[in-house]
C-alpha cells in the first residue's frame, strides 16, 4: 500500500506502484486540474509541486511519491488566490487555458526558489512548458508581476 | 407570435433564420433554470440587415431568437447561451457580452452556459473559419435588444407610464421622470408576457453607448476556473462506471489490422479488456481509422496495456508514401503548366518578353496541429440512446456523425461540448468522439477514448504539403508585369472524395486567385496532386503556403531591384481599389463579394500602420534585420513586422513583432491582442520546426522532442499589437486565423535583410548554421 499526501490529504493506492503519478490524480483520485499533454516530460501541462520542487506527474510514478507531499492546482492556494494565480488573471494570460494548471505550478516553483527572477531567469524556468496558443509573453509578464507584488 | 414578420422585407439571412415553436417548460429545460422566466420575443431590426454575410447559408443557418439564448431569473441573474465552441479564442465570452451589451445587462449578474449540439434548435455551431463575430455580431445584438425591449414595456405597463418614457439601464428599467426603477428579476415575469415588438420598433443601442463593446476591459468568463483548475475540458469528464480506454491505430492510413496478440496487455495490472475496434476504408471524412482498444481502469494502465500489445498491420497501398521522394513529385509538377484557375492578360508572353524574371520556388511540409489537449471523448451509449462528452469545434457535425455511426435517429444523440483544450481545425474532425461512441456501444459502459501525443502526432489530420513557385517578370523599370503562381499541394477535398487531385475552390481562394496585385499579366495555376494521408484543415490552411510564397516572392522582387520592401509591396497592391480577380465563382470565406471585398485600400492601410508603428527603416544593430509582409484571410487584413537577430553560429531570436490589424467592427480588442500574440508564436514555430514527414507511409515523428513548437525561451521579445479602428460602417471579418500567414515571410524576409540567405524550404530548421 503506497500512502501519499495530496493538497494535504493523506491518500491511499494499492495497484500497480509504476503508475504515474499523472493518472492516479486525474483518474483515481479524481483531481483533474492537472493535465496530459505528452505522457514524456516534454510539455509540462501536467507539472505539480512534489515537497517544493515542481516535477513532470506524467513520468513520475506513484511510488517515486510515496510518503512525500503533493501539491496541485487544486490545492495551490484555497481560493485560487496565490499571487502567481492572481497575477494571471490579471494579466489575462490564457487562451484556451488547458496549458495553464502546469504553467502556474511551475511559476509558483519558481518563485518559492527566486522570489525575484529576471526576465530572462523566467523565460529560461518557463521553458520546459509549452503553450501550443502562445500565451508566453502574457506568461512571463504575469510571473514578473507575481514576483513584484500583485 | 414567434415567426418572423415580414420577412420578405429582410435581406441575408432571412432564407435560413429558423424560429422554433419551442415551447417554454422546454426552452427553461433546455437552458436547465428552474423558476426562471424566459423572454418571449423574437424580433430582428431590418435595418440592422442592412448588409449580408455568409451566416445563412452556413448549414443550418441563423438563429435570432430570445426565447433560446436569453433566461432571467427572478432574483435577476441572466442566463446568456454560448452556443460556439471555446477554444481560446475567448468567443464563449464575446458573443454573450454582445447580448448583455444590448440588453443593458450587468456583466457581473450574467451566467454563460455552454449549448449543446443542437443546430435546429440554435443555428449553425460550426466553430472554424474565423466567422463568429463576423455571423453573430447582429444577431446577438438583436437578441440582446429585443429582451431589453421585453423587459423595458413590462416596467412601462406596470407603471402607467409611455414605454419611450422608461430605459433599461445596467440591469433594471428606469423611469426617469418619476424616479422609479424595477430590476430585471423583478420584470421577467411580466416581461416574457408581453406582446412582440414590430421590427421598426426595435432600436439598437448607439455604439457610444457602449459599456463593453470594443472596450476589452472584460475578462473571459472561464478565468478563474482555468487559474483554478477547475475548467472542464474533454478529458476531465468523469462519470460513473466510465471505463478508459487507449487505441492502436493502423501506422499508416488506410492500412488494416491482420492479427492481434492481447495476452501480454491483459496481464497488466488495471487492464480489463482488449477488443478490435471498427475502421473505415480511407478517405471516408472523419469515420474512426480503427484497430485494437484497451480497456483499463485507468488511462495509464490502458496505455500500459497498449504498449505491451503485439499487434500486424497491412499497410496497403499508401505505404510506400515517402516524403522526400515526393517533395521531388511537387516540384517537378510544379515546373509544368497546370489547370489554370485564374487568368489575366497574357502571362506567358509577358514573362518571355520581360526584362528579368524572378522565380521562386517554396516548400511547405505538412504541419501537426497539437493543440495541448490531445483527442479525447467520452461516450454513454444506451440502446439506442447516445450522449458524448467532447471538446469538438462542430457539436451539430458531431451530432450528426456520431447518429450515422451507430445507425441511430440524430434526435437520441446529445453532444455536450466541454471547453477546448486548443483546436487549430483538429477538433473539427469528430472521429475521436466516433471511436468513444464505437467503443461505449460495445461495452455497454460509459468510456473515455484518451489519444496520446503519439497518437495525435501519428493520426492526425494534418495540414497539406505543398510547393507553390511563383515566376514574376519585370519591364526594365524593374515593374512587374507578369505573375505566374502555380501552386501544387494534396486537396483536403481527398478527406471526403477518393481521388480528388485538384485543390477545391474554398482552397484556390486562400491566397492564390485572390492575390491582390496590380499587375496587367496574371496566370494562377494549380497542377494535380494525390494524397496518401488525410488532409485536413490547420489554422489559416491554405494562406500558410500561399502567403509565405507570395510574400517571400515580395521581398525577392525587391532585392531583384535594389528596392525597400515596404515601397516594393505597396508598388505590387497599387492603386486604393476593389479587387475584381477574374474567377469564376470565387471563394471569398463564404462571405459575399459585395459586403467583402478585396479592398487594397485596407491593405495598403495596415502596410503602413505596422510600418509606422513598427519604425519600419529604424537602424537595426549588425545581424539584425527587419521583414514585412501583409495578407488578407478570413476576410481580415494584417501586416506584420518581424525584427530577428542571427548570431555567428545562426542562431535566431526574434526581438520585437509589430501586427497591424484590420478586422473590422469588433467586440473585444483585448482578446484580439491576445490572438496576435498567438498567432506570431505559432507562425514561428512553423517557420522554424515544423514538419512532418513520412517513411514508408509512416508519420516519422511522435511527440514534443521531435515535432517541436515554439518554446518561451525563444519566444519573440515583445509582440506589438495595433488595430485599425473601423468606420461606422464597417463589418466585423475574423481573428481567429489570420495572423498565422504573414508571420513567415515577414520573418524570412527579415532573414534576407540580415544574413543575405533567402529560405524558401521551411521549416527553417540548421539552414543558417555553417
Amino acid at each position: 500500500m503506497i500512502k501519499v499526501k495530496i493538497n494535504g490529504q493523506e491518500q491511499s493506492w494499492d495497484g500497480d506502484p509504476d503508475l504515474p503519478l499523472l493518472w492516479f490524480l486525474r483518474d483515481e483520485a479524481g483531481l483533474t486540474g492537472t493535465k496530459f499533454g505528452c505522457g514524456q516530460a516534454l510539455c509540462g501541462a501536467c507539472t505539480v509541486i512534489v515537497d517544493k520542487e515542481a516535477v513532470r506527474s506524467c513520468i513520475t510514478s506513484i511510488n517515486d511519491v510515496a510518503g512525500r507531499e503533493v501539491t496541485t492546482i487544486e490545492g495551490l492556494h484555497p481560493n485560487g488566490d496565490h499571487p502567481v494565480q492572481k497575477a494571471w488573471r490579471q494579466v489575462n494570460v490564457p487562451q484556451c487555458g488547458f496549458c495553464q494548471a502546469g504553467q502556474i505550478m511551475q511559476a509558483a516553483a519558481l518563485l518559492m526558489e527566486n522570489p525575484k527572477p529576471s526576465h530572462d531567469q523566467i523565460r529560461e524556468a518557463m521553458a520546459g512548458n509549452i503553450c501550443r496558443c502562445g500565451c508566453y509573453q502574457r506568461i512571463e509578464n504575469a510571473v514578473h508581476l507575481a514576483s513584484t507584488g500583485v | 407570435m414567434n415567426f418572423i414578420d415580414k420577412p420578405g422585407k429582410l435581406r441575408g439571412f432571412e432564407k435560413n433564420i429558423r424560429v422554433e415553436k419551442v415551447s417554454r417548460r422546454s426552452i427553461l429545460k433546455g437552458l436547465g433554470i428552474t423558476g426562471g422566466f424566459v423572454l418571449a420575443a423574437p424580433v430582428m431590426s431590418r435595418q440592422a440587415f442592412a448588409y449580408e454575410t455568409g451566416a445563412g447559408k452556413m448549414p443550418h443557418g441563423v438563429v435570432v431568437d430570445p426565447r433560446v439564448f436569453v433566461a432571467v431569473a427572478p432574483d435577476g441573474t441572466v442566463t446568456i447561451l454560448a452556443h460556439r465552441a471555446e477554444m481560446g479564442t475567448g468567443v464563449r465570452t464575446s458573443l454573450p457580452l454582445i447580448v448583455a451589451e444590448e440588453m443593458e445587462a450587468d456583466w457581473s449578474r450574467v451566467k454563460v452556459q455552454q449549448a449543446h449540439g443542437d443546430e435546429v434548435k440554435f443555428g449553425n455551431q460550426d466553430t472554424d473559419g474565423s466567422r463568429s463575430t463576423r455571423h453573430y455580431l447582429i444577431p446577438m445584438r438583436q437578441i440582446g435588444a429585443s429582451a431589453r425591449t421585453m423587459l423595458e414595456q413590462a416596467a412601462a405597463k406596470r407603471w402607467g407610464v409611455p414605454a419611450t418614457e422608461v430605459k433599461a439601464v445596467n440591469h433594471e428599467v428606469v423611469h426617469s421622470a418619476s424616479g422609479r426603477k424595477l430590476g430585471f428579476g423583478e420584470l421577467a415575469a411580466d416581461a416574457a408576457k408581453q406582446s412582440v415588438p414590430s421590427i421598426e420598433g426595435l432600436k439598437l443601442k448607439d455604439p457610444k453607448d457602449f459599456r463593453y463593446l470594443g472596450k476589452g476591459q472584460i475578462g473571459i468568463v472561464d478565468l478563474h476556473d482555468i487559474t483554478t483548475g477547475k475548467a472542464r475540458y474533454g478529458a476531465d469528464v468523469r462519470l460513473s462506471g466510465m471505463k478508459y480506454a487507449v487505441i492502436a491505430r493502423p501506422p499508416v492510413t488506410g492500412g488494416k489490422l491482420v492479427s492481434f496478440d492481447p495476452d501480454a496487455a491483459l496481464k497488466v495490472p488495471g487492464v480489463e479488456k482488449v477488443m478490435q475496434v471498427r475502421g473505415w476504408p480511407w478517405p471516408s471524412k472523419f469515420q474512426p481509422l480503427g484497430g485494437v482498444a484497451v480497456i483499463a481502469r485507468n488511462t495509464g494502465a490502458a496505455i500500459k496495456g497498449r504498449d505491451a500489445l503485439k499487434l500486424t498491420w497491412d499497410d496497403g497501398a499508401n505505404g510506400k508514401y515517402d516524403s522526400v521522394a515526393y517533395r521531388k513529385e511537387l516540384e517537378e509538377a510544379s515546373r509544368k503548366p497546370g489547370l489554370v484557375v485564374r487568368q489575366e492578360g497574357d502571362a506567358d508572353a509577358a514573362l518571355k518578353g520581360a526584362d528579368k524574371v524572378v522565380v521562386g520556388e517554396y516548400y511547405l511540409p505538412h504541419l501537426a496541429h497539437v493543440s495541448m489537449e490531445p483527442p479525447v471523448a467520452v461516450a454513454d451509449v444506451k440502446g439506442d440512446k447516445a450522449e458524448i462528452w467532447a471538446p469538438v469545434q462542430s457539436p451539430g457535425g458531431t451530432r450528426e456523425d456520431v447518429a450515422k455511426t451507430l445507425g441511430i435517429p440524430e434526435d437520441n444523440v446529445t453532444v455536450n461540448v466541454t471547453l477546448l483544450g486548443g483546436g487549430f481545425g483538429r477538433k473539427s474532425k469528430c472521429d475521436f468522439a466516433l471511436e468513444a461512441a464505437l467503443l461505449s456501444k460495445e461495452l455497454g459502459a460509459p468510456v473515455k477514448v484518451q489519444w496520446t501525443r503519439e497518437d495525435d502526432v501519428r493520426h492526425d489530420f494534418l495540414h497539406t504539403v505543398s510547393v507553390e513557385r511563383i515566376e514574376a517578370g519585370l519591364d526594365k523599370n524593374g515593374k512587374v508585369i507578369a505573375w505566374r503562381h502555380r501552386s501544387v499541394a494534396p486537396t483536403i477535398a481527398s478527406t471526403f472524395a477518393a481521388g480528388a487531385n485538384h485543390a477545391a475552390p474554398f482552397e484556390l481562394g486562400m491566397g492564390l486567385v485572390d492575390m491582390p496585385f496590380e499587375i496587367a499579366n496574371i496566370s494562377c495555376e494549380n497542377p494535380e496532386a494525390a494524397a496518401f494521408t488525410r488532409i485536413g484543415w490547420f489554422r489559416s490552411v491554405s494562406n500558410i503556403p500561399r502567403a509565405f510564397a507570395v510574400q517571400s516572392m515580395v521581398g525577392e522582387i525587391a532585392q531583384a531591384t535594389g528596392r525597400d520592401q515596404k515601397e516594393t509591396l505597396l508598388a505590387l497592391i497599387g492603386s486604393p481599389r476593389i479587387v475584381k480577380p477574374a474567377v469564376k465563382d470565387l471563394w471569398n470565406y463564404g462571405e459575399p463579394y459585395d459586403s467583402y471585398p478585396i479592398d487594397t485600400a485596407r491593405l495598403r492601410k495596415v502596410v503602413e500602420l505596422a510600418a509606422e508603428k513598427g519604425e519600419w527603416g529604424r537602424q537595426v544593430p549588425k545581424g539584425h534585420g527587419l521583414g514585412i509582409a501583409v495578407h488578407r484571410s478570413f476576410v481580415s487584413y494584417i501586416a506584420t513586422i518581424v525584427e530577428v537577430a542571427v548570431d555567428e553560429k545562426g542562431k535566431l531570436t526574434v526581438p520585437r513583432v509589430d501586427t497591424a490589424i484590420d478586422c473590422g467592427t469588433y467586440v473585444n480588442p483585448e482578446r484580439i491582442a491576445s490572438q496576435m500574440e498567438g498567432a506570431a508564436i505559432m507562425g514561428l514555430s512553423v517557420a522554424k520546426y515544423g514538419a512532418i514527414t513520412f517513411k514508408d507511409g509512416k508519420v516519422e515523428q511522435k511527440n514534443f522532442d521531435d515535432f517541436q513548437v515554439l518554446r518561451m525561451d525563444e519566444s519573440p521579445l515583445v509582440t506589438n499589437v495595433y488595430i485599425v479602428p473601423p468606420g461606422p460602417d464597417t463589418l466585423p471579418s475574423g481573428v481567429g486565423e489570420p495572423g498565422v500567414p504573414p508571420f513567415a515571410p515577414a520573418l524570412m524576409n527579415a532573414i534576407f535583410a540580415a544574413t543575405g540567405k533567402r529560405i524558401r524550404s521551411l521549416p527553417l530548421g540548421k539552414q543558417l548554421e555553417a
